[in-house]
């Protein structure tokens, strides 16, 4: 399992396209909103948390197809699958390999863009500690999405269609923390239940990816 | 004799053949019965004058949208657990149905908004629920669309079924968090007495239990629908290979 997460980080950052592209599309994304609503600082002040928010949960989405698609082709899943490894740990390996390469980095990139959109200086470590606990969850329920869609051709259309209906718990929460923060309320209710929403998908996801993976292979 | 005989699809083509005929009956009179009396034999509100009756087709609609959900929710366990095809089968006949209820309550709501609130649409955590349901239902739908194998499909859109209730229940939780209400509260409980006045009540009442009888009427069809559809296609690949 160890050595399935490692391969994982590995083939993500050395491949090329997947590791990077998430953060510059969360930098290309952060940049078109003061286009969009125009330049004014108050305005982007008071929108931060929630682009942010979006903005991240946006780029999370973009390198899900990746997490079983390449394996699946090759039948490198198969082999994984009838390997001694149970599939719940195999798919915790995935998602945990996708956190590492997508979740982290967009929740350390997040605070250098928060200075841009004028992000209060009270949010900042909210918002750091509400993504760094809230793209875990993104990424497990996003391994649940790529295992139900990996053995359809073209699939990426419809995962986002099955995954970003799951992913509002999380935008609402983690939005909220920041929000709190800014606003001068105390974020530390909406964290918790943040938290144990990321414990939910933790011990629930796997289990629910591990059916849908089996459910393909047979 | 139990309830798991109607898993064979030739018994339950043959009840449902004879049920159907009645049911079909059973939900136009009742929604007749109730639509009519609540559109012409019920005194205007006296606040909101006859926009109040809307509530014979918002409430059933509504209420039918959330409780479809939950029999695709126990057909895809009862598919999951004992592998009945009829299950899985009924469960795909129910979604379509339950994205029309839940269209129809949206509708409806928008309909009367309009003049009560003076908005069509608002931000309200009820309304926004339901624009989430809606969401659900359209991957549940575009899922089965998408995975060719009957089998895979029907494991796979359960699979979602499962942990779409989970998400959609939280999700219903934490909009209340995120924005304060304009939807007034539950007031039809099971429980307690209702505070509706009982002109309104009992043709509301048959309204809701003709959208039932409806929803039995057309889950039936559809189901009997969608067990010909494979039993043909199996014949046409049968066909084909001879």
């Amino acid at each position: 399992m160890l050595a399935l997460f490692k391969r994982d980080i590995l083939l993500a950052v050395r491949s090329g396209g997947g590791f990077g592209l998430a953060l510059a599309f969360f930098l290309i994304l952060v940049m078109f909103v003061p286009f969009g609503v125009g330049p004014d600082r108050a305005v982007l002040a008071r929108i931060a948390p929630g682009i942010l928010w979006i903005g991240a949960l946006l780029a999370c989405l973009l390198s899900l197809d990746r997490v079983f698609q390449l394996d699946a082709e090759d039948g490198t899943l198969e082999a994984l699958a009838t390997s001694p490894i149970p599939l719940t740990g195999l798919v915790s390996a995935k998602a945990a390999a996708h956190w590492i390469t997508t979740g982290l980095p967009l929740t350390l990139a997040s605070a250098p863009l928060g200075y841009l959109l004028g992000l209060p200086v009270e949010g900042y470590i909210w918002l750091i500690a509400s993504l760094g606990v809230g793209t875990v969850s993104l990424s497990f329920i996003g391994t649940f999405g790529a295992a139900i869609t990996v053995g359809i051709k073209r699939g990426g259309l419809l995962l986002s269609l099955l995954v970003l209906p799951l992913y509002i718990p999380t935008l609402i929460l983690g939005a909220q923390v920041v929000t709190r923060a800014v606003t001068g309320q105390s974020p530390v209710a909406s964290l918790a239940l943040l938290s144990g929403l990321t414990l939910l998908t933790l011990a629930l996801i796997p289990a629910a990816a591990a059916m849908a993976l089996r459910a393909n292979l047979r | 004799m139990s309830l798991w005989e109607y898993a064979n699809p030739v018994k339950f083509m043959a009840l449902s053949g004879r049920i159907l005929p009645s049911a079909t009956l059973l939900s136009a009179a009742l929604l007749l019965t109730g639509l009519v009396w609540g559109f012409f034999f019920t005194a205007d509100d006296y606040k909101q004058g006859s926009t109040v009756k809307i509530i014979f087709l918002h409430v059933p609609a509504a209420l039918m949208a959330i409780n479809i959900w939950l029999m695709m929710l126990v057909a895809s366990l009862v598919w999951l657990v004992r592998r009945h095809h009829v299950s899985a089968l009924a469960a795909r006949a129910a979604a379509p149905i339950g994205i029309t209820m839940t269209l129809i309550a949206l509708f409806t709501g928008a309909i009367w908004g309009k003049p009560m609130w003076g908005t069509y649409w608002a931000w309200d955590p009820r309304l926004t629920s339901f624009m989430i349901l809606f969401v659900f239902y359209l991957g549940y739908l575009a899922l089965w669309q998408a995975v060719e194998d009957d089998d895979t499909a029907a494991d796979l859109t359960s699979i979602l079924c499962m942990v779409g209730s989970v998400f959609a229940l939280l999700s219903r939780y934490a909009v209340n968090l995120w924005n304060q209400g304009l939807h007034q509260g539950a007031t039809l409980t099971a429980t307690k007495e209702s505070p509706i006045d009982g002109s309104y009540y009992y043709p509301l009442l048959i309204c809701i239990v003709g959208f039932i009888c409806l929803f039995v009427t057309l889950v039936l069809l559809r189901t009997r629908m969608h067990i010909r559809l494979r039993r043909s296609r199996a014949v046409l690949a049968r066909e084909a290979t001879r």
